[in-house]
C-alpha cells in the first residue's frame, strides 16, 4: 500500500541523512598529526578577531580539533574561565585581583600572555569634520557619569549645534573598563545614556550610519572599516596623536594604547590540543596580528613567552 | 492481523500500557506550560527580591548593564508597543482588505495566485526579514527621511507588519467565509452593492473573528524578535519617534544572552523578569482573542 | 416607480464600491510587490555566492573564503533530532486527545493549553530551553538542548495538525474495525493511523520548515560563537543557518551582507523543497472518502 511504501522510504532516508551528516563531519576523527579534542575560548570582543583568525588557521592545519571562540566580554570570559568552563580567556585588560581570587578559589592559576597592542580608537561619523581631535579632558567630560552634554557645541562653542549620538561597549567589556579608567579616571565610571553593545559590529554600523555619532572600540574594528569611519585624534597634553600602527607601537598614542592578553591555565595546557593551539598562537602572532588590524609585539617577545610556558607534554 | 483470543488478559494490559503512554504524551504539553511558568516565576522571584516591583513596573530608565543600574521596564515596553502599533498600521488594513477581496471579490484564478503569495510571505524566516529591514528598508527610509538613525523603530515596524499580513488575511478570511451565503443573498436582494454587502453586512457579522485575528496579530508582533534585534536598535528609551533607535523586550533578552551574562547574577535574572512580562502579555492577548471568538460568535441559523 | 430619483445616489454608491475594490487590489498588489522586492534583493546579492565551495567551506573572517558548511550540517542535525523528539510525542498526544480522552473539562483544558502554547513567543521557549535543557539537565550548549527546545516549540503545531488528520478519518472505519473485534489500539494502529499518516506527515514537514528558520531560541541556547566545525554528536556545540545569517547580517562590511544573502538563498531553497514536498505528499497520498 502507498502508506507502507512511504513509511519504508522515510525509515530508510532518515538514517541516511544522519550518515550523510556524520560523514560531513567525518574527517574530524583525527589525522596524521593525531590531534583531536576541543579548545574553548571566550572573553573580550576586542581580542576576538585575533583568536578567531588563530582558530580558523589552526583548524585548517589540524582538522581533528574543534575550537570555539565566544564574545562574552572580558569580565564574562574570566567568570567562565575561573569556573573551569573555558580553556583560554581573551582579555583586553589585565585580570583584576578579585578575578584572581575567584580563580584561586577553584584551584585555577591564571597565566597571563600578552599577544598584541591595541590602540583603543575613538571613532566619529565620516561627515563629522570638526571633531578630528579632542583632548582627554573633553572626552572625560563627555563620557563621565551624569554628563549632561547632548550637543557638540557644548564641548566647544565653535562646533556645530548638532546632537551627539553615543555608542560604546557594555559594562562586561574590558574595553569599557580600560576606557573609563584611562579617560574618565575611574574604572566603570561612565554615563549610561548611550547605545551599549557587546558586539562591536553593532557599534561600527551605528557610528557609520548616524551623523553626529561618536563611539569607541578596538583599533582592528576601526581599521577594517576605515574608509567608512573617521578616527578622533587624542590630545594627551602633547598635541593631537591619531591612532596608527606606529603611534601605537611607540606609545605616543596615549593614554589609549594598551596590551591585549590571553590567559591560560596549567590544567588546560596539559591537554595536547590546547598546548598546540597556544604554541600556534604565539608562533603565528607576528603574521596574523597585523592582518587582523592590531600591532604585534616584538618577535623575540613571542619566543620568550613560548619558552616561559609550563613544560610541555 | 491476528486475533489471539486466548490471551485476553495480556492484550488488555498491553492496551492499558499504550493508553498510559499516549496520555503521557498529552501530558508533555501541560508540563511545558508548567515548566515555562515555574522557570519564569522562580527566577523572577530572585530578581524581585532585589528590585522592588514598583520600580520595575513604573521606572522609566532601563540600564542593567551600565554602572548605574536602573530597572524600570517602561522603556522596553515602549519599544515593544511602538513596533506593535507601527506594524498594525500596515498589517491590519492590508490584511483585512486582502481578506475581503479574497472572500468576496476574487475569482478562483486570482485566489490561486494570491494565496500562495501570502503563504510564502508567512513562511519566510524572521531573520530574513531582519536582513531585508537592514539592507533595504532602512536605507529606503533614510532617503525619504534624512536624519533617521541607522537603527530605527520604523524599519522594524514595517517589516514586522509585512510579516503579519498573511496571518491577519488568513484568519479574517476564515471569519468572513463563515458568514453564510444567505445573509449576502438577502442583502443583494435588497439592492445593495457588493461594497455595501461586504462592509455593512459580512464584515459586521464576522467581526468577532476579525477582531480576534487582530488581537492574535498584535500578540505575534509583540513576540517578534529577530527583525527588531537586527534593525530597531539597542537603546531602551521612552519615545514616540519612529525614526529613532529603541529596544524591545525581545531584543533585550537576545542582547543579554549574546553577551552570555553569567548565571545567578542580577543581570542574568533580568532575562526572566522581562520574559515573564512578555509571556503574561501575549498570554492575556491570546486568551482574550479566544474569549472574543467564543463569546461573540454569531449564531446564524 | 421611476428610478430617476435614485440615480445620483446609485452612481455614488457604485463609485464608492469601485474605489474600495481598487483599495483591496492595492493591498494585494502591495503584498505581491513586497515579496518580489524581497526575493529580488536577496537573489541579486546572494546568488553569485552560492556555489559548491560555499556549501562545503566553513565560515571565515575572510569573505571570499567563507562558507556555510557548519551551518548547513548543524541545521540538518537539528532537524533530524527535532523531528525525532517531536514526532512521537506530538502524534502520541494527538492520538490520545482524539481517540482516548473523554470529552470533559480536563480535555478542554488540555486543548486550550495547547492552543495557547502555540501562541507563546519563540524567545520564551528559548528561555525555557536555557533554564531546563542547558542548565538543569546539563546538556550544555549542545545540539540536543537546541533540538529539545525546538521540539517543544513546534509540538503544539504538530499536535493540532495531527489531530486534524485524525479527525478527517471517517468514523465508519473505526466502527467497522471494532465490529470485527479489534481492540482500540489495533484499530488505531492498523486502520486509523495509516489513513491519517499523509496528513500527519504533511503537518510534520510544515512544522519542521518553521523550525529550520527559527533563530531566537537557538541564540539563547547556543549563542554567537565562532564555529568552524560540524557536530559529530548530539552533545557538540553547533550553529545553524539562521544564526549564521544573523551573524553575517550584523557585520558592518557589505561583503558579509552578501554572504548572508547567499545563505538566505540556500535557506529559502530548502524551505521551498520542504513545502513542495509537503504539498506533493498531501495531494498524492490523500485518500478520498
Amino acid at each position: 500500500m502507498y502508506t507502507r511504501q512511504m513509511i519504508r522510504t522515510l525509515f530508510v532516508l532518515t538514517p541516511l541523512a544522519f550518515v550523510a551528516a556524520g560523514c560531513g563531519g567525518g574527517e574530524q576523527s583525527g589525522d596524521e598529526a593525531g590531534l583531536s579534542g576541543m579548545v574553548a575560548i571566550d572573553g573580550s570582543s576586542t581580542v576576538f578577531p585575533i583568536s578567531e583568525a588563530m582558530a580558523e588557521e589552526f583548524q585548517i592545519a589540524n582538522p581533528g580539533v574543534r575550537v570555539t571562540v565566544g564574545i562574552s566580554g572580558t569580565g564574562g570570559g574570566f567568570k567562565k574561565f575561573c569556573a573551569g568552563e573555558t580553556d583560554i580567556s581573551d582579555a583586553s585588560r589585565s585580570i583584576k585581583p578579585t578575578e584572581i581570587d575567584l580563580c584561586a578559589e577553584n584551584g585555577i592559576e591564571a597565566i597571563e600572555i600578552p599577544v598584541a597592542w591595541d590602540g583603543l580608537t575613538v571613532v566619529r561619523n565620516p561627515s563629522n569634520d570638526w571633531a578630528t581631535c579632542m583632548t582627554v579632558d573633553e572626552l572625560a567630560r563627555l563620557w563621565q557619569p551624569g554628563s549632561t552634554i547632548q550637543r557638540w557645541n557644548q564641548i566647544r562653542p565653535d562646533w556645530p549645534d548638532e546632537e551627539i549620538v553615543l555608542y560604546g561597549p557594555d559594562t562586561d567589556s574590558g574595553t569599557f573598563d580600560y576606557f573609563t579608567d584611562a579617560i574618565v579616571g575611574e574604572e566603570d565610571a561612565s554615563r549610561d545614556d548611550y547605545t551599549a553593545s557587546a558586539d562591536d559590529n553593532v557599534l561600527v554600523v551605528g557610528v557609520e550610519g548616524d551623523e553626529g555619532s561618536i563611539g569607541y572600540f578596538g583599533f582592528a574594528y576601526y581599521e577594517e572599516s576605515s574608509d567608512r569611519l573617521g578616527a578622533v585624534a587624542v590630545d594627551n597634553g602633547n598635541g593631537c596623536v591619531a591612532p596608527s600602527r606606529e603611534t601605537i607601537e611607540n606609545g605616543t598614542y596615549a593614554p589609549l594604547s594598551r596590551p591585549m592578553f590571553i590567559y591560560v591555565k596549567p590544567d588546560a595546557l596539559a591537554k595536547p590540543q590546547v598546548r598546540a593551539f597556544v604554541d600556534f598562537y604565539l608562533n603565528n602572532a607576528t603574521l596574523l596580528v597585523p592582518e587582523v588590524g592590531y600591532v604585534p609585539l616584538a618577535t623575540e617577545k613571542y619566543e620568550e613567552l613560548l619558552g616561559g610556558l609550563p613544560a610541555g607534554m | 492481523m491476528s486475533f489471539d483470543l486466548g490471551h485476553r488478559a495480556s492484550r488488555r494490559w498491553g492496551e492499558r500500557l499504550i493508553a498510559l503512554l499516549l496520555f503521557g504524551c498529552g501530558l508533555i504539553s501541560v508540563l511545558t506550560t508548567i515548566g515555562i511558568v515555574v522557570v519564569l516565576v522562580t527566577e523572577s522571584a530572585g530578581f524581585f527580591r532585589e528590585v522592588p516591583i514598583a520600580e520595575f513596573l513604573t521606572g522609566t530608565r532601563w540600564s542593567p548593564m551600565y554602572s548605574e543600574q536602573h530597572f524600570g521596564i517602561l522603556p522596553l515596553l515602549n519599544g515593544t508597543l511602538l513596533i506593535a502599533a507601527g506594524s498594525m498600521l500596515i498589517a491590519l488594513p492590508v490584511g483585512l482588505t486582502s481578506a475581503i477581496y479574497l472572500s468576496e471579490y476574487s475569482s478562483p484564478r486570482v485566489r490561486g495566485v494570491i494565496k500562495p503569495v501570502l503563504e510564502v510571505l508567512a513562511g519566510i524566516p524572521t531573520v530574513v526579514y531582519g536582513y531585508f529591514a537592514l539592507t533595504f528598508v532602512t536605507p529606503f527610509i533614510r532617503t525619504v527621511f534624512p536624519g533617521t538613525g541607522i537603527f530605527n523603530a520604523a524599519s522594524g515596524a514595517i517589516v514586522v507588519g509585512i510579516m503579519i499580513i498573511p496571518m491577519v488575511a488568513s484568519l479574517s478570511e476564515d471569519a468572513l467565509n463563515a458568514v453564510p451565503l444567505s445573509l449576502r443573498e438577502a442583502a443583494y436582494g435588497l439592492g445593495a452593492t457588493k461594497f455595501e454587502v461586504s462592509t455593512r453586512v459580512v464584515v459586521p457579522s464576522a467581526l468577532s473573528g476579525i477582531v480576534a485575528s487582530f488581537i492574535l496579530a498584535i500578540s505575534r508582533a509583540i513576540g517578534e524578535t529577530m527583525a527588531v534585534t537586527l534593525a530597531a536598535g539597542a537603546t531602551p528609551k521612552m519615545t514616540l519617534n519612529f525614526l529613532e533607535s529603541i529596544q524591545t523586550m525581545t531584543a533585550y533578552i537576545v542582547q543579554v544572552s549574546l553577551g552570555e551574562t553569567p548565571h545567578g547574577t542580577l543581570e542574568y535574572r533580568t532575562i526572566f523578569a522581562v520574559g515573564l512580562v512578555l509571556f503574561l502579555i501575549t498570554l492575556a492577548m491570546n486568551l482574550l482573542s479566544q474569549r472574543i471568538t467564543r463569546r461573540f460568535r454569531e449564531v446564524y441559523e | 416607480m421611476s428610478g430617476e430619483r435614485f440615480r445620483p445616489a446609485q452612481a455614488r454608491r457604485r463609485r464608492a464600491g469601485r474605489i474600495f475594490q481598487v483599495a483591496c487590489l492595492a493591498s494585494i498588489g502591495f503584498s505581491i510587490a513586497v515579496l518580489a522586492i524581497l526575493l529580488v534583493d536577496v537573489a541579486r546579492d546572494g546568488l553569485r555566492w552560492v556555489s559548491w565551495d560555499f556549501l562545503t567551506r566553513f565560515p571565515s573572517r575572510i569573505p571570499e573564503r567563507a562558507g556555510i558548511k557548519s551551518a548547513v550540517l548543524g541545521s540538518l542535525w537539528m532537524m533530524v533530532l527535532t523531528a525525532g523528539i517531536s514526532f512521537p510525542l506530538g502524534v502520541g498526544a494527538a492520538i490520545y486527545l482524539e481517540e482516548y480522552s473523554p470529552r470533559n473539562w480536563v480535555t478542554r483544558l488540555l486543548q486550550t493549553n495547547i492552543a495557547n502554547l502555540a501562541g507563546v513567543p519563540s524567545i520564551v521557549y528559548g528561555i525555557l530551553g536555557l533554564a531546563i535543557f542547558v542548565r538543569f539537565f546539563g546538556f550544555g550548549r549542545s545540539v540536543l538542548a537546541g533540538a529539545a527546545t525546538l521540539a517543544l516549540l513546534i509540538l503544539p503545531v504538530v499536535i493540532i495538525a495531527a489531530q486534524e488528520a485524525l479527525k478527517a478519518v471517517p468514523n465508519s472505519l473505526r466502527e467497522a474495525s471494532y465490529g470485527v473485534g479489534a481492540t482500540k489500539w489495533q484499530t488505531i494502529r492498523h486502520q486509523v493511523l495509516p489513513v491519517a499518516l499523509p496528513g500527519i506527515l504533511t503537518g510534520m514537514i510544515l512544522s519542521l520548515s518553521r523550525a529550520i528558520g527559527e533563530t531566537a531560541p537557538l541564540i539563547m541556547i547556543g549563542a554567537l560563537t565562532f564555529i568552524a566545525f560540524s557536530p559529530t554528536s548530539p552533545m557538540d556545540p553547533f550553529t545553524v543557518l539562521p544564526i549564521q545569517i544573523f551573524n553575517w547580517t550584523a557585520k558592518p562590511q557589505a561583503e558579509f551582507h552578501e554572504l548572508a544573502a547567499g545563505a538566505i538563498v540556500v535557506l529559502l531553497f530548502v524551505l521551498l523543497v520542504m513545502n513542495a514536498g509537503a504539498i506533493i505528499l498531501r495531494n498524492k497520498f490523500q485518500k478520498r472518502f
